[in-house]
């Protein structure tokens, strides 16, 4: 494989194709998709620390009862940018930025087949995110009616920031549907002969899935958005029952896109846990068919479960047994992919590096975030859970635990083969063990607040919720600033350290592993032949 | 079947009666209704069912990594596939979902079975408080929260009930099945009365139907369960279960003191309140009413919220104000307090608003202009 790789690199000296080139048009104007992959993650990184920095402010606001820090109105203002900026900016990104990376190394391939448009898609979301930071600033501050922006709160009701909000969404959509053309084309096309469907790594399995929910997905998003900017600036009455529309409608439409809007935020962290499981275990992936179809499962299975987030809207009885039934149904996919990963593991060889402490904290704390979601599933109790604290326990258990510590644990994985470099170790389990205690401290409690009927989206509440919420604070704080010794692993692996080898871990396999760390700029001119 | 669920449900019963499930509020409320004792055992029963399975897959996890680690000097084993488990594992969890939800069904059809109430309250959600209208009574009246703003506003020492306490609770009979028509004014909001287990959105233009049957008399509190805004946060919902004697009583002295107050309203007519004491009510009525949003320095909040202070509805025509206050204004956050008020409330608060913050037009609108208004003159 080497001396493939050997010849590349000589080819791409001797011609016009140069390395890197040099300043800062190397990243405006770059098609190469590794440089694009670090734009998305180093921005993803960025978008974390921003909607993280809004995170502390309503922990701080919530610390104590009462109000001390900030006006209800902006605090709301602070949940609705912080949903947005962690789902739009930090989480989405950083898995297109993987995928970037990823892909086509994983399946041999030259670069991601658009690659114009891979430069284009990036580079359209900083101004997107600028535009909805922006607005906060506005007269009347920010979109303040929640990340799900329910109508007519969102329409009739809302600040003059919505039309920005409403342009900064399109923007962000346009975005994902440009990246998951992009690897949609890119596996379908450029994967190295011999690569048949069924040889592919999960992780790019898990994303040709996921680009499909995005595609479908998304316009969804969009429809939702311009009906609100309609309804709000042009007198269209979609949402508006005075004028023959229906407030549920919006709903509907939303978790349309909502709904599997959850698995396009989980599937590629089940295919980076599928990547890394294995190396550490060094043993093959239990059940690989099997991952495979219950990926696709589960991605079918979304689209029939949305009004499961709607339970206490009034639908009528036969619709919530259906959304109930469906929504039961889908842990069992999800259950089969903890079961495969259990069994992985089972009778392996196991070591317990970074990326490794990341993914099985990632098995246990997603687990316990699919279980909670199983009881929410459970209608009758559903209407007792519904917007409370619990719920907002499940999807940061899902999202903080679930899918930023796959990140973690993916860019622990790879950290080497991008930079070439080993990472401080000490560092990155001191940010591990730091990230494990502090984010239970913060998000277990608040099961406890929840089922004891604290509603979510307030800014002050009752006294019995004083001290957990005083807890999950200290937890927030902890967890944010546990963040900062991320960015110092990160750096000093930029910056130097112990040379990675090839293969960097003892157990990995896959293409990846077999051009050298740290990748040359240009990989697989040569397309590598598979067994 | 039956004889695993009703072990599990002798587990939940254990769990529910220990002192630390009861003082520091971990767990769902068994409530005070046939239903909410139902939803508790659904949801312990599947808390359950999710801890044994934890516990089984964790633990074969755990005991996985403290054995099959390298530095055991273990040899990885070779296997990686077996469809025989694969659809063990499917299936498993298969029965189990089937098994869960039988009794969920069952409970959820009878949450929704609204039929044969014995007695009918419309609940109105609107920013930021609820409006109950009894059926078959002439009773209807506003319910908003009591705690004052210098709790809030940590300048005071916080009440026990803090935030969740109103000046009129809402007031059903128990043993009576007592049907909700929910709706709002403005945006969504969802009533919620945890110990009831019933939470149903209001949804503006359309009604939901739910209800409940309570067995023990008793102060229920709840909270609006979905973001409406700004004040989200401030609109608690208290309902007294009081026996049906005394909820006929209670009816009784209602209807009772609403035809005084109209009587009252009537005599008011004939009546000019002086400018000290209309001032004096206004400041009252406004801070309860208005200053969520115009802001107790009437400024408003710039971008979302008009200013009172200098602007032209309190300077200017005074059948304007009068109008905008009593009506509202439609497609806005402004509501019409027509209703919601006394004709003294609406010609204090008129009056407080056209003169406080240097506005000083020295007008004076009485309760009887207000009404010529509301009769069309």
């Amino acid at each position: 494989m080497s001396s493939v790789e050997n010849t590349a690199v000589d080819h791409h000296d001797d011609h016009e194709h140069h390395g890197a080139p040099k300043g800062i048009m190397r990243w405006l104007l770059t098609t190469n998709h590794k440089d694009i992959g670090t734009l998305y993650l180093l921005f993803s990184l960025l978008m974390f620390f921003i909607g993280g920095a809004m995170a502390m402010v309503i922990r701080a606001e919530l610390f104590q009862p009462g109000l001390q820090v900030v006006e209800p109105d902006f605090f709301n203002q602070m949940t609705t940018v912080h949903g947005l900026i962690m789902v739009f900016g930090a989480v989405m990104p950083a898995f297109v930025g993987l995928a970037n990376w990823m892909i086509p190394m994983m399946i041999g391939a030259p670069d991601m087949a658009l690659p114009r448009m891979n430069n284009w898609s990036f580079w359209i979301l900083p101004f997107a995110f600028l535009i909805l930071l922006m607005s906060l600033f506005m007269e009347g501050g920010g979109p303040n009616f929640g990340w799900t922006f329910y109508a007519p709160l969102s329409t009739t009701y809302s600040n003059d920031s919505t039309a920005f909000f409403v342009f900064s969404v399109h923007i962000m959509g346009i975005s994902s549907i440009m990246g998951a053309i992009n690897v949609i084309v890119t596996i379908f096309n450029l994967r190295a002969p011999g690569m048949t469907f069924m040889k592919m790594p999960l992780f790019v399995w898990t994303w040709l899935i996921t680009a499909f929910l995005l595609i479908a997905v998304m316009p969804v998003l969009a429809g939702a958005v311009t009906m609100v900017l309609t309804d709000k600036y042009f007198a269209t009455s979609f949402f508006d029952a005075a004028g023959g529309g229906d407030p549920v409608m919006f709903q509907h439409i939303f978790w349309f896109f909502g709904h599997p809007e959850v698995y396009i935020m989980i599937l590629p962290a089940f295919g980076i846990i599928s990547q890394i499981v294995p190396t550490f275990s060094r043993k093959k992936l239990f059940g690989y068919a099997s991952m495979v179809y219950a990926t696709a499962s589960i991605a079918i299975l979304s689209f029939v479960v949305w009004a499961h987030h709607m339970f206490t809207t009034g639908m009528p009885v036969a619709a919530e047994l259906f959304f109930m039934y469906f929504t039961m149904l889908i842990s069992v996919p999800t259950g089969v992919k903890v079961f495969n990963w259990v069994a992985t593991m089972w009778r392996g060889a196991m070591t317990f590096e970074v990326p490794m402490m990341f993914s099985i904290a990632f098995i246990v704390l997603f687990t316990i975030g699919g279980l909670s979601g199983l009881m929410l599933a459970i209608t009758p109790a559903d209407f007792q859970y519904h917007d409370t604290y619990f719920v907002v326990a499940h999807f940061h258990y899902v999202l903080v635990t679930g899918a930023i510590f796959s990140i973690m644990a993916a860019a622990y994985y790879w950290l080497p083969k991008w930079t070439g470099n080993m990472f401080d170790e000490g560092l990155a389990k001191l940010h591990f063990w730091l990230s494990l205690i502090s984010v239970n401290v913060l998000f277990f409690p608040m099961h406890f607040v929840g089922l004891a009927g604290m509603p979510r989206r307030i800014p002050d509440y009752a006294t019995q919720f004083a001290d957990f919420n005083a807890i999950i604070s200290i937890g927030g704080f902890a967890f944010g600033l546990s963040q900062l010794l991320f960015v110092a692993v990160v750096y000093k692996c930029i910056k130097g350290g112990e040379k990675a080898t090839d293969q960097v871990w003892e157990g990995a396999e896959g293409l990846e592993w077999e051009i050298p760390s740290p990748a040359p700029y240009h990989t697989f001119e040569t397309p590598p032949k598979i067994k | 079947m039956t004889a695993k669920q009703s072990s599990w449900l002798v587990l939940a019963a254990v769990f529910a009666n220990t002192a630390v499930a009861d003082e520091m509020r971990l767990n769902l409320t068994q409530g005070v209704t046939d239903i909410s004792a139902n939803v508790y055992s659904l949801h312990m029963i599947i808390f359950y069912i999710c801890c044994v399975i934890a516990v089984l897959v964790f633990g074969v996890m755990f005991w996985s990594m403290l054995h099959h680690r390298k530095s055991k000097g273990v040899t990885p084993a070779n296997f990686h596939e077996s469809t025989k488990v694969e659809i063990i594992w499917t299936a498993i969890p298969f029965i189990i979902l089937i098994g869960m939800a039988i009794p969920a069904t069952t409970t959820l059809i009878a949450m929704e079975d609204t039929s044969d109430a014995d007695l009918t309250v419309q609940v109105t959600g609107s920013q930021w408080k609820w409006h109950y209208k009894y059926f078959d009574h002439e009773l209807e009246f506003y319910s908003l929260l009591a705690t004052a703003p210098e709790q809030i506003a940590n300048q005071r020492e916080k009440s026990d009930n803090y935030l969740l306490e109103v000046d009129r609770p809402l007031v059903i009979p128990t043993g009576q099945k007592v049907r909700f028509l929910i709706t709002s004014d403005d945006v969504i909001h969802s009533w919620w009365v945890p110990e009831f287990a019933v939470k149903k959105d209001a949804n503006p233009g359309f009604i939901n139907e739910a209800w409940t049957r309570v067995n023990e008399p008793g102060i229920y509190r709840g909270q609006c369960a979905e973001l409406c805004g700004k004040d989200h946060g401030f609109m608690p919902i208290v309902v007294i279960a009081k026996s049906p004697a005394d909820f006929k009583v209670w009816v009784e002295e209602q209807e009772e003191l609403a035809r005084i107050a109209k009587e009252e309203e009537q005599k008011l007519l004939a009546m000019n309140m002086s400018y000290d004491e209309l001032m004096t009510v206004g400041e009252k009525s406004y801070i309860t009413n208005c200053a969520a949003c115009h802001q107790v320095n009437g400024e408003g909040i710039p971008g979302v919220f008009p200013a009172l202070k200098g602007s032209k509805i309190a300077l200017e025509d005074m059948n304007a104000h009068i109008d905008i206050v009593v009506n509202g204004k439609p497609g806005t956050a402004m509501q019409g307090y027509g209703k919601q008020l006394g004709l003294k409330d609406l010609a204090a608060i008129i009056t407080y608003e056209r003169n406080a913050w240097g506005n000083d037009t020295g007008d004076v609108v009485q309760a009887s202009q207000v009404y010529a208004y509301l009769n069309g003159q």
